[in-house]
């Protein structure tokens, strides 16, 4: 193939269309109203003439020739009776109209100063548009704030613009007719235009007064047919229509000589008409409607918002290879996988070249056809003839004419590679590549560790699926977008992908010192990770031989591993800073034996940056991070699943006793705040720094208050096992914290809104339960009842009304800091790291002389310290400190 | 003389230190960074502490200030009437 000579673009010019222009681009002028004659043929001469394009498939087009298919539409053109006014230019049209000389149409400046501000502006163009711009800015209001003309000495009146296209002179011309207008701005000379920033020769002011109006092709405004067999026209057509009707009438009316009142109402009416046909939005202008009342969709439409031309088709485009459905959850696939069912296998495909080496495999799928699993949905033969085998009778004929150079569209089978997307895609992790695994049922499966960085879960969340296409984008796929290059976040260099909720249970569990596991419970451990290494002596021999759970841990470590660090359960009683620990909460490991301390949160966990996770997955590698969470992850859950894991009632339960001495403390909480109020009446209360009365007192309520409710969760607290399951999940951090479990067996404590007690509702109080004036605990929203115990009618008032702040919060968040993140990666989206470390802009200029200043990568670090000399150390010697 | 103690910006502790660079470094520089001078980061000559210094347009001015993640960095700015 010979090769067509290659044109680059090199610049890209915006002007205004001339009257010139318009009537040489042509095809045909609209002469007449009429669109379709009695037989439905559309009219020569009307908007929707022939010449402007093909619209029905087969026929050949007037004015090009070509067929449907190649034919991009021809412009017609309108000429209008009187001209009328561009309302996108109205603005520009003000500021020149009051810049220049009614009379000479001068810039209203000195002709020396002209000069002089020309020679600048000349100088500053090309290499400081923006100051060049503000120059012009600057002259305009000069030349505006002019009342005489420096050039003839004629007096200037002021020009009063009545929104939305009616400009009137106080003075004698009165109102400024478009005409008048055009002759204003026809007389202004070049050099003055090119001072104010116009172009004279592209974007010349005058051409702001529509003369000639360009019809646009039909293809632009296509009629549907709908069912019945009636036409209906596009709104663009519609609009059209009203300006010719118009147009027609205007110039009859001028023609046979009618009083000018009626000329000027049908200029207004054209007026109307075209300021609707280009922008429906204009304030000041009722909005042209459909029959039905609904808004025309005109040109500016067209183009703005989210669904117009740029955001919504430029922007962003649909694609085809993809697929949606809901998420469900599977540990027992990797985190690399991804769970398709085999009805969205058979439809989305990959494009496979026949080779010799392939082509027995390629005929299979050939021979299975369309329906049956793994099967193909189109051949492509070397000529590029698509051949779909939904329509094959004959597949073994075509199995066999496969020859090398064919391409076959295949199903998706186990090991392809797909980009795996959930919205709203905030980061790059929200994009990642992940390998297919065919299975049964109709939802997308993904392992529980990938849930955070797609911030997904299971209440019904949908995400979508990507195929690519050739074999370039399927590398890239899997050496830059597999899960596992992705589980260090650029954020902080911590793993973002990790343990979460049971897996850090079952962690804990299994690493607990009095987890001691029998040969059968081992095997039946190691072989559900299919372990085939060899299993170490029992920790135990007599009377029986167990194993300890940190032994089969340890037998996924790699064997150099040093790491030592808090449990995350080190804390209040169970502190342990060092290897002394006697609470099994301070974590060793020494040549990959996990010695002391229990798995948890701060081990494993997602988003714990310098754990041993993080540390293991730096030290060898993403591959080897992958192959420790798939294997650790699946034998915690074994584990968990062996003993047995859950919430139940009597974990939140607490006897009798417990509320006596919860209402003691609440008792004297009350005492204290009536002591406060007292004072605070009595006038005895000093108030804070900086602080009213009324705001001391109220903080010091809260105070106390807050106080009273972790008392009583500590109170409550020990008469629970610290040992149940919910302190499990609690201490780990697996789900759930300490104030949650205070307010489902102590107490709720204060409700609140706006970081205040409720105080809002009838006049002087929240309910008309309470005394006016009453401001104590229970008239101003505090919960002393815990959720077990259940909440009265007040109580659960007063929580509803705190529990709604919440989730307004939430959605007034979320669509905020959307828009946040819109703006900031729309003006950062072009910056680049350039290879000498320098970050820059498209057009190269220097941001960051060194990125971050420091050139680190934060991936590459634990919270952006680029060394952690401590680390290195205790990898190497097997201490630290 | 109340309030008329003139006040020298550059001994402020938030100024960082600036210096114009003479021309035939600050074109060592330039070479080296891969830039026009237009492309590098712009300071006014109107800017008070380029005053201070006496930075004049055209002129390029290095600034050692401190950093959060790097202790100390250099950059450089192009000087520009106005």
């Amino acid at each position: 193939m010979v090769m067509k000579e290659e044109k680059v673009i090199g610049a890209i010019k915006f002007g205004i269309l001339s009257p010139d222009l318009i009537r040489k681009m042509s095809a045909t002028a609209i002469v007449t109203s009429e669109v379709y004659d009695e037989n439905g043929l559309p009219v020569e001469g009307g908007v929707m003439d022939p010449r402007l394009g093909v619209i029905e498939p087969g026929q050949r087009c007037a004015t090009c020739g070509n067929t449907l298919a190649r034919c991009p539409g021809h412009f017609g053109h309108l000429e209008l009776a009187r001209p009328v006014i561009h309302i996108g230019f109205v603005k520009h049209i003000y500021d020149l109209l009051r810049a220049t000389c009614r009379k000479c149409g001068h810039l209203k400046i000195p002709k020396d100063e002209i000069d002089k501000y020309l020679n600048l502006y000349e100088r500053l163009k090309d290499k400081w548009p923006q100051l060049a711009r503000s120059l012009s800015e600057f002259v305009k209001r000069k030349a505006i704030k002019n009342m005489e003309c420096p050039h003839c000495h004629a007096k200037q009146y002021k020009i009063r613009l009545e929104k939305p296209t009616t400009f009137i002179e106080e003075g004698p011309l009165g109102r400024l007719w478009p005409n008048k207008i055009f002759n204003w701005l026809d007389q202004i000379p070049s050099d003055h235009l090119r001072l104010l920033g116009y172009d004279p020769n592209f974007s010349h002011p005058k051409w702001m007064i529509i003369r000639v109006l360009p019809v646009p092709p039909i293809c632009v405004r296509p009629s549907i047919l709908l069912e019945t067999g009636i036409r209906s026209e596009d709104d663009l057509t519609h609009k059209l229509v009203d300006i010719v009707r118009t147009n027609e009438k205007l110039r009859e009316s001028i023609a046979s000589g009618a009083p000018e009142v009626i000329v000027e109402d049908l200029w207004e009416l054209l007026q109307y008409h075209i300021t609707t046909y280009i922008d429906n939005e204009v304030p000041g202008v009722p909005p042209a409607r459909r029959r039905s009342g609904m808004p025309l969709r005109t040109l500016a439409q067209r183009l703005k918002g989210k669904e117009g031309r740029f955001r919504g088709n430029l922007s962003g485009k649909r694609v085809d290879f993809s697929a949606r459905t809901v998420i469900s959850p599977d540990p027992y696939i990797s985190i690399n996988e991804v769970g398709v069912p085999i009805e969205i296998a058979k439809t989305v495909t990959v494009p496979v070249r026949v080779t010799p080496w392939n082509i027995d495999e390629i005929r299979k799928y050939v021979l299975n056809g369309p329906n049956k699993y793994p099967g193909a949905n189109y051949v492509i033969d070397p000529t590029g003839r698509r051949i779909d085998l939904r329509f094959i009778r004959d597949l073994k004929a075509v199995a066999e004419s496969l020859k090398p150079g064919y391409v076959v569209e295949r199903h998706l089978i186990d090991g392809d590679i797909v980009l795996f997307n959930r919205q709203p895609s905030l980061h790059r992790m929200s994009i990642m590549g992940h390998i297919v695994r065919v299975l049964p049922g109709r939802t997308f499966r993904l392992h529980l560790a990938v849930c955070p960085p797609y911030n997904a879960d299971f209440d019904g969340d949908e995400m979508n699926l990507h195929v690519p296409q050739n074999i370039e984008a399927r590398a890239e796929a899997k050496t830059l977008l597999l899960v596992q290059e992705h589980i260090l976040s650029p954020r902080y260099g911590g793993p973002i992908i990790g343990g979460i909720q049971d897996y850090i249970s079952g962690a804990y569990l299994l690493s607990s010192k009095v987890t001691l596991l029998t040969q059968d419970q081992v095997s039946d451990l190691l072989a559900s990770i299919s372990y085939d290494g060899e299993i170490p002596e029992p920790a135990v021999l007599s009377p029986k031989r167990v194993w300890t759970g940190k032994q089969i841990i340890s037998l996924l470590l790699p064997e150099n591993f040093n790491f030592s660090k808090e449990a995350k359960i080190s804390s209040g009683a169970l502190k342990c800073t060092d290897e002394e620990c006697f609470w099994d909460s301070y974590l060793v490991v020494k040549k990959g034996k996990l010695l002391l301390g229990v798995l948890d949160k701060a081990a494993i966990g997602a988003q714990q940056p310098e754990s041993m996770l993080h540390f293991l997955i730096r030290e060898y590698g993403n591959a080897f991070g992958k192959e420790f969470m798939d294997r650790a992850f699946k034998l915690f859950l074994r584990f968990i699943e062996m003993r047995g894991f859950t919430m139940a009632l009597t974990d939140i339960m607490i006897p009798e006793q417990a509320y006596e001495e919860i209402k003691e403390v609440v008792e004297e909480a009350k005492k204290e705040i009536d002591e406060l109020i007292k004072m605070y009446r009595e006038g005895k209360l000093e108030s804070m720094p900086g602080r009213t009365l009324e705001e001391t007192l109220e903080i010091k309520i809260l105070d106390v208050l807050s106080k009273a409710r972790d008392k009583a969760g500590e109170r409550a607290v020990k008469y629970l096992d610290p040992f149940n399951n919910v302190f499990i999940m609690a201490k780990t951090g697996a789900r759930g914290s300490a104030l949650n479990i205070t307010q489902m067996t102590a107490m709720l404590g204060q409700q609140s809104v706006r970081g205040q007690r409720i105080s809002r509702g009838y006049r002087g109080r929240t309910l008309p339960h309470f005394k006016r004036g009453d401001i104590g605990p229970e008239a101003r929203g505090f919960v002393a009842s815990s959720f077990v115990k259940g909440l009265s009618p007040i109580e659960m008032f007063f929580h509803a009304a705190g529990g709604r702040e919440g989730l307004v919060d939430t959605a007034v968040r979320t669509s905020q800091s959307g828009y946040m993140q819109r703006r900031l990666i729309n003006s950062l989206i072009d910056l680049v790291v350039e290879y000498d470390g320098t970050v820059r802009s498209a057009y190269g200029e220097l941001v960051q002389f060194k990125y971050g200043e420091d050139g680190v990568d934060p991936k590459n670090t634990s919270f952006g310290k680029a060394v952690n000399v401590e680390r290195i150390i205790e990898k190497h010697v097997g201490w630290k400190k | 003389m109340s309030g008329k103690k003139k006040i020298r910006i550059m001994d402020h502790e938030l100024v960082p230190k600036h210096e114009v660079v003479p021309k035939e470094e600050a074109i060592k520089i330039l070479k080296e960074l891969g830039v026009t001078p237009q492309q590098l980061p712009l300071l006014r000559a109107s800017d008070p502490v380029a005053r201070e210094i006496g930075a004049k347009p055209g002129d390029v001015v290095r600034i050692i200030r401190k950093s959060p993640t790097a202790g100390k960095i250099v950059i450089y700015r192009f000087v520009i009437a106005g």
